[in-house]
């Protein structure tokens, strides 16, 4: 891990009406580092995924991410163009539906290689390598590379999904409750794969889950969210074995007790 | 035939040429950019080239001389029909020879004659946005374009090749203009996409119903989407024009009895009827 | 040859106009109709084709009836193309509609109301038999006459909004867009909505509102007030400096009443879906203020899920004069593209029969 953050947010406020959805939240990540947001829905943990990825903007605060040449830019001042083209270079969503994250109407391999595509890449036959080893990688057998996604269960629609946004090699990937709607097997066998290969390519992983079982295994660090704020933060651990607000304690004790 | 009386020339009046001769330069400017423009209601239906007859009615001037085609010939009944129409409201000369027309008005071809420096090609386009099959909604194919957020389209042929083996698109074959923009070469065969590319005369393309007009200047890059392993490659009829003989024009496949007989002739009569005049001297 | 058959073009247009001509005309030793006559008796159809030609004149919309032979899509075709040539001198005023001197007024949201309601000429309550006895033809006995009593006839919507019931539509001094001149962009706001709306189809704009009726959208219409009429048409010519009256048209108005839930900055209140429509023409005018009130869905922060709901969706397909250009376009040649298509399908089928095969 290099000593600047990869991304680093301060101040951050948004108010839906008379309800705060952030308030005064700050966070930072850094390089091939897992941070997990955990608490209940309405917590607005998933507000501050949208905030942190540029998707909606904050009433205050800022968003700063560090590119791989060492330049720091707010995201929020940037312009769409910009922040697009992060979205399809640097950065990852992986989203809790995998139908907000795969083109259905389109083939596995083309929807892995669209990144490829957007980037550059004219070469079918590397393009169609490039599928097939991603295939392999989260586990779909490379024979059903041209089946469309729905006729794919919805573990392998969300592998599928994965695929699709690891293949460029970024650095920072989003992940709102990726194994939200699975079956508890099939989260078990994903939350292993993402931890794989979150090693393997050394990703950095901001991870919003209101599963704390998800989050002890994934995240490094940890940051527990209640109407709005931080209430508490840090190595993930520490926070689950010696939670210290009162909140984490009923957030944890709530897990034992399920 | 007489000029119709009652409309000013070129039936627009002048201040809608005007706007029109805007919107022309703008697309000028930005090669391969759809520029909106206040498309005005012609005495022509919608989908039958009034964004055409609106672009060469606004560049067209007494000296000029206009050729119509449609599917390459110019004696197919829409071309008549144009050609009519711009010789009652303009009065200008018009001619049936490619390279004797300063502007040539097109629906689906482009003439098998290299074009030159000083004519104009107008491309009558029924949908200007080559992403609409992908995307239909106009604000979000703005954006793409404005983005240059092309990835899409390439996913399309990925998916051709991957299903059929190649890219199944055999007309309306997107090109990207300039390095910099993709745009709808209109309906054309795909066999006519590699002569837009430095063609020496400038493009024009109306489309009166999705109100767009836009252009390649002379001499700029129109490179036709494909992968480096699987390139482009423009289809014909294998067979030569049962009329002049040519193999290297496109040609219309003409079914001569229902028995399974057909001939191939050239699509573009001028090329055909000129060949033929040339053997017919020869002999 | 057959090749020859597809030559010709010339004689082939020349020879169909005659045909044409001939058979607008009909039988010739039957009296021909005169504009007057559609004018006067097929009045409605001439108000449509007014109403979606975006051009009031009813002679010129009469004469465009006869001449498409009774097509009011072709015949309002033939009117746009006309208007389009027309110089464009300036805006009329906003008209008043509340000092329109009414043939037709009702309200479905009250039992009665100050003025009154007023039938007029409708087919509402009659039955749909045959009357043969039209056939016959014959002059009716006159209508039974009344004297207005003065009373003014004020909107239901202005009754509403005494309350602070009806959300208030806010004032605006700039001038409307012009669609004739400037393509549509999108978002389009109200102003560009209605003038959409105003020329669109009736057909696609009666079942578009019928969409929303049947669950496709969130409606919860009353109509509020129908009514139909004379308006003064005004114009304020910038050299006079004060508004002088160029005319009268006829008009139907509707004004749809629908519940909103309220927002974060509005209190629960009735909004409203509006109508305008040259001539007479209620079905338009009420099919026009479902989808108006659809259309304002995305202002309202309500869910925007139906197609009525979609302004690219509606206002790029209102438009018969534009579909109907580009449907009818199907059947021009394209043998061209065809030609293309088929080496392609030849190629395609193969590569299926060589790999098969193998």
């Amino acid at each position: 891990m290099s000593n600047a953050p990869l991304l680093e947010a301060s101040g951050l406020t948004l108010r839906y009406g008379p309800v705060t959805a952030l308030d005064d939240v700050g966070i930072e990540i850094f390089p091939g580092e897992v941070v997990a947001i955990v608490g209940e829905s309405g917590s607005g943990k998933s507000t501050l995924l949208r905030v942190l990825s540029g998707l909606l903007k904050p009433e205050a605060g800022t968003v700063t991410y560090r590119a791989p040449d060492g330049e720091a830019a707010d995201i929020h001042a940037m312009g769409e163009a910009a922040l697009r083209r992060l979205h399809r270079t640097d950065w990852g969503f992986v989203h809790q539906n995998p139908r907000d994250g795969l083109r259905m109407g389109v083939s596995a391999g083309g929807n892995i290689g669209e990144r490829l595509m957007a980037t550059g890449a004219r070469h079918y036959g590397s393009i169609r390598e490039a599928a097939t080893e991603w295939l392999r990688r989260v586990e779909i057998d490379p024979a059903r590379i041209d089946m469309l996604p729905r006729q794919f269960s919805g573990g392998m629609q969300q592998r599928l999904q994965i695929a699709r946004t690891l293949v460029t090699h970024p650095r920072l990937v989003f992940m709102d409750e990726p194994t939200g709607g699975l079956d508890v097997s099939v989260q078990a066998r994903l939350l292993d794969l993402i931890r794989e290969l979150v090693a393997d390519l050394g990703l950095a992983v901001l991870l919003v889950t209101h599963d704390i079982a998800a989050a002890r295994l994934l995240a490094h660090r940890l940051l527990v969210m209640r109407h709005g704020r931080v209430v508490e933060q840090g190595l993930t651990d520490r926070v689950l074995d010696d939670p210290q607000h009162e909140y984490t304690q009923l957030l944890v004790a709530s897990v034992l007790a399920a | 035939m007489t000029i119709e009386t009652g409309y000013n020339f070129g039936y627009l009046d002048e201040n809608t040429k005007r706007m029109i001769r805007r919107a022309l330069l703008k697309a000028v400017a930005i090669p391969g950019h759809q520029v909106p423009f206040g498309s005005r209601e012609m005495p022509l239906p919608y989908g039958w080239g009034t964004g055409g007859i609106q672009v060469t009615a606004s560049v067209i001037g007494p000296q000029d001389r206009l050729k119509v085609i449609d599917q390459g010939a110019d004696d197919t009944t829409n071309a008549v029909s144009i050609r009519r129409f711009f010789a009652k409201v303009a009065g200008v000369a018009t001619t049936e020879r490619t390279s004797g027309a300063t502007i040539i008005q097109t629906r689906h071809r482009i003439p098998e004659v290299k074009l030159r420096e000083g004519q104009i090609l107008v491309y009558q386009v029924p949908m200007p946005e080559p992403l609409f099959r992908l995307e239909p909604r106009v604000s979000e194919t703005r954006r793409m374009h404005a983005l240059a957020d092309y990835g899409l389209m390439h996913v399309r042929l990925y998916e051709d090749i991957a299903r059929h083996g190649h890219i199944a698109i055999s007309y309306n074959y997107p090109v990207m203009v300039g390095g910099r923009y993709l745009m709808s070469p209109s309906p054309i065969p795909a066999f006519d996409n590699p002569k837009m590319h430095r063609m020496p005369a400038l493009q024009l393309f109306g489309a009166g119903r999705e109100k767009r007009i836009y252009a390649v200047p002379p001499y700029t890059s129109v490179q036709s989407l494909d992968f480096e392993d699987h390139p482009f490659q423009p289809i014909r009829a294998n067979a030569a024009c049962a009329l002049c003989g040519a193999r290297d024009s496109y040609l219309d496949e003409v079914v001569t009895d229902d028995k399974g007989g057909r001939m191939f002739v050239c699509s573009d009569t001028d090329y055909c009827n000129t060949r033929q005049a040339a053997r017919e001297a020869a002999e | 040859m057959a090749y020859v058959a597809v030559k010709g073009g010339e004689r082939a247009i020349d020879a169909a106009h005659a045909w044409l001509a001939e058979a607008r005309r009909g039988d010739a030793t039957l009296p021909e109709l005169s504009l007057e006559q559609i004018e006067q008796q097929l009045g409605l159809a001439v108000d449509r084709v007014m109403a979606e030609g975006a051009c009031y004149d009813r002679g010129l919309a009469a004469l465009a009836v006869k001449q498409a032979r009774g097509d009011l899509i072709e015949a309002a075709f033939l009117l746009r193309a006309y208007r389009t040539t027309l110089p464009r001198f300036g805006a009329s005023l906003p008209m008043d509609t509340g000092a329109m001197r009414l043939r037709r007024r009702i309200s479905a949201t009250y039992k009665d109301l100050p003025g009154g309601q007023v039938l007029g000429p409708t087919f509402d309550y009659t039955h749909r038999l045959l009357d043969f006895a039209l056939a016959a033809g014959g002059t009716p006995p006159p209508a039974p006459q009344a004297t207005p009593d003065g009373e003014a006839t004020p909107r239901v919507t202005g009754i509403l909004a005494q309350e602070g019931l009806m959300a208030p539509e806010a004032p605006s001094e700039t001038e409307p867009p012009d669609l004739t001149r400037e393509p549509l962009s999108f978002p389009a706001e109200r102003p560009l909505r209605l003038q959409a709306l105003a020329r669109g189809d009736e057909g696609f704009l009666l079942a578009m509102g019928y969409s929303t009726q049947r669950g496709y959208g969130n409606a919860h219409p009353f109509v509020g007030e129908i009514r139909m009429g004379e308006v003064a048409v005004e114009i304020a010519p910038p050299e006079l400096g004060f508004p002088i009256e160029i005319g009268e048209i006829t008009v139907t108005e509707c004004q749809m009443v629908n519940q909103f839930a309220g927002s974060k900055t509005e209190p629960p209140q009735f909004t409203r879906g509006y109508g305008l429509v040259f001539g007479h023409g209620e079905r338009k005018a009420m099919a026009m203020s479902l989808v108006d009130r659809a259309l304002r869905a995305r202002e309202l922060g309500e869910e925007v899920d139906a197609p009525a709901q979609s302004e690219e969706f509606v206002l790029y397909h209102c438009d018969n004069v534009e579909a109907t250009g580009f449907v009818e376009h199907l059947k021009l040649p394209h043998y061209v593209d065809f030609q293309s298509e088929l080496e392609k399908v030849r190629e395609m089928r193969a590569t299926v029969f060589r790999e098969a095969a193998e």
